[in-house]
């Protein structure tokens, strides 16, 4: 009893510290719009802000430009994870593989992909090949290494525990290996959208009539600052809606892989997380 | 037993890391079957891409020939430039990342004192740190304008979120006995601080200030990239702008080079900090 009201009132307690919070940055955002310390229109009032976003709602063409961006990212993040999938799971099974190859899939991971892109507006052009690539690009590492580490931590039990019941290969991979790589694989793929979605905004961005980031720099370079804001609320929105998504999509996985720990003494629910270190660019 | 017979530390012996065992371990690495292959393969790959584009069934004008990309980067000229660039880019990521040890982690301690404060934040931050926060560089630029301190602000606000993560993850999992035995010491608070909680948690605090460097390293050189500014990603752009096909290449393989040495220096020191 005392518990369930230590818990409520601590539950009502962070709701408050997150709505005084809210409103403090909304009066300093409006006090350094209306004090004139920085140039007028850099940080303009956020009713202006919200007037900006309720214009680019209700404009056909955002829809447009949302629908190139999401395009590019869902063919590049299909492309890539796909690709990185394979890649991973050879990787994983393979000592021989992983010791030849894996130092340079690790060391293209830790590298600034936005680099290549000279490369891509060169070999791909500057439609929306090139953005698709970026995407794909984006997409492999961070699966790869995921599937890679997903692949290392099956237990070895299961593995003989199939073997010694002489299961067929298309049985293993469905009745083993993708149950328990699926977890840790759903993580990077979470991240793995989300390194698509910057990799085309950040292609977009450099180069492109259309698509968010096109819309954005496009907004940044006529000075419309509110309506420049209003592009960033939308796509940190679309952002955190895919990434929602994603978390949702986990819960089915992670409820098998707590069923799974207990029956194997929680060596599957105790594995780490291999896609949280996953190293982004 | 006398010292003649058993010599002082000699079970320690072995965890001892010589320059002659690193450098013989090395060799014994570079010798393993499995990475001749890979350096084989990768050859080999380059190998076809130099046969395709000198045979001109790939144009110059789309890829550099790899024997071409890869001299330049022992050219004179390049050799200087990429050392300016290289020293400009690394103060700024020096600057921001200074910046964000000293913003996150007393923000970090914070959250660990006040924890009402920590769950009301944790998932904002966990937001913004899966957030596109290069996206605010226009917004910079128009702020600060086309200089140094834009790019130092956007390494700093990409990389201060994972600091601040880790920090209070870090002062969380330092164990309570510890801090009871401080106490059972009568220490005061600061002096707990400083002798207890801050060196048991610089294993952690040290993750995340490699993820915050990795992090502030890459927006840096993205946002050089994007509004052709600063030092290594100025110098990919700088030389796509004038269509200086092998130069682009030459470049990228510079700062891939250099952001891979990073990267390996920077999970050593991790190692070492553990």
């Amino acid at each position: 009893m005392t518990r369930n009201v230590s818990t409520h009132w601590r539950l009502s307690q962070v709701t408050w510290i997150k709505l005084v919070t809210i409103a403090i940055l909304l009066a300093a955002w409006q006090a350094i719009a209306v004090s004139g310390l920085l140039y007028e229109g850099i940080v303009p009032q956020p009713l202006l802000v919200a007037k900006a976003l309720w214009f680019e709602l209700i404009d056909p063409s955002l829809y447009v430009d949302l629908g190139y961006t999401l395009l590019e990212s869902v063919i590049g993040f299909f492309f890539g994870s796909s690709l990185a999938i394979v890649t991973g799971i050879w990787l994983g099974s393979s000592s021989f593989s992983r010791r030849a190859f894996e130092p340079y899939i690790l060391a293209l991971a830790s590298m600034p992909k936005v680099i290549f892109l000279p490369i891509l507006f060169l070999v791909f052009g500057l439609g929306i090949e090139s953005k698709i690539a970026k995407a794909a690009m984006s997409a492999f590492f961070p699966t790869v290494l995921s599937t890679v580490a997903a692949v290392l931590q099956i237990d070895r039990v299961l593995i003989n525990v199939g073997h010694s019941f002489d299961l067929r290969p298309t049985q293993m991979a469905r009745m083993i290996y993708i149950p328990a790589i699926s977890r840790p694989l759903m993580i990077g793929l979470q991240l793995s959208m989300a390194m698509s979605i910057i990799g085309v905004l950040s292609a977009e961005i450099a180069y492109a009539n259309v698509g968010l980031g096109a819309r954005m720099i496009h907004y940044s370079d006529q000075f419309n600052i509110s309506s420049m804001y209003a592009v960033m609320v939308i796509i940190f929105a679309v952002t955190s809606t895919i990434n929602y998504a994603f978390s949702k999509a986990q819960t089915p996985f992670l409820r098998y892989e707590r069923v799974r720990g207990e029956a194997t003494g929680g060596s599957l629910a105790n594995a780490a997380a291999p896609g949280k270190s996953a190293v982004p660019g | 037993m006398s010292s003649a017979t058993v010599p002082p530390n000699s079970e320690q012996r072995p965890e001892k890391v010589s320059l002659p065992n690193a450098f013989a371990r090395t060799i014994r690495r570079l010798l393993d079957p499995a990475v001749l292959f890979g350096l084989l393969v990768v050859t080999g790959i380059l190998g076809v891409i130099e046969w395709l584009v000198a045979s001109d069934i790939v144009s110059r004008a789309v890829v550099a020939l790899p024997s071409d990309a890869i001299a330049g980067l022992f050219s004179r000229e390049f050799r200087g430039q990429i050392l300016s660039a290289s020293q400009l880019t690394f103060s700024l990521v020096a600057a921001a990342l200074a910046a964000e040890v000293i913003v996150a982690v007393p923000v970090g301690y914070f959250l660990y004192r006040k924890p009402a404060f920590g769950s009301a934040y944790e998932g904002w931050l966990a937001s913004l740190f899966a957030a596109p926060v290069f996206l605010l560089y226009p917004l910079f630029m128009v702020i600060f304008g086309r200089n140094n301190f834009t790019l130092i602000f956007m390494g700093f606000v990409s990389g201060v979120i994972p600091i601040i993560i880790h920090a209070r993850v870090a002062f969380m999992t330092v164990p309570e006995t510890l801090i009871n035995v401080g106490r059972s010491f009568h220490l005061s608070q600061a002096t707990i601080f400083w002798k207890i909680i801050l060196p048991s948690s610089v294993p952690t605090i040290f993750a995340g200030i490699r993820l915050g460097l990795v992090y502030t390293l890459i927006n840096i050189i993205a946002v050089e990239f994007l509004v052709d500014a600063g030092g290594l990603g100025r110098m990919v752009s700088d030389r796509y702008f004038r269509f200086d096909i092998a130069g682009t290449y030459t470049a990228i393989c510079a700062v891939a080079l250099i952001s891979i040495a990073f990267t390996l220096i920077i999970n050593r020191l991790e190692k070492m900090v553990r």
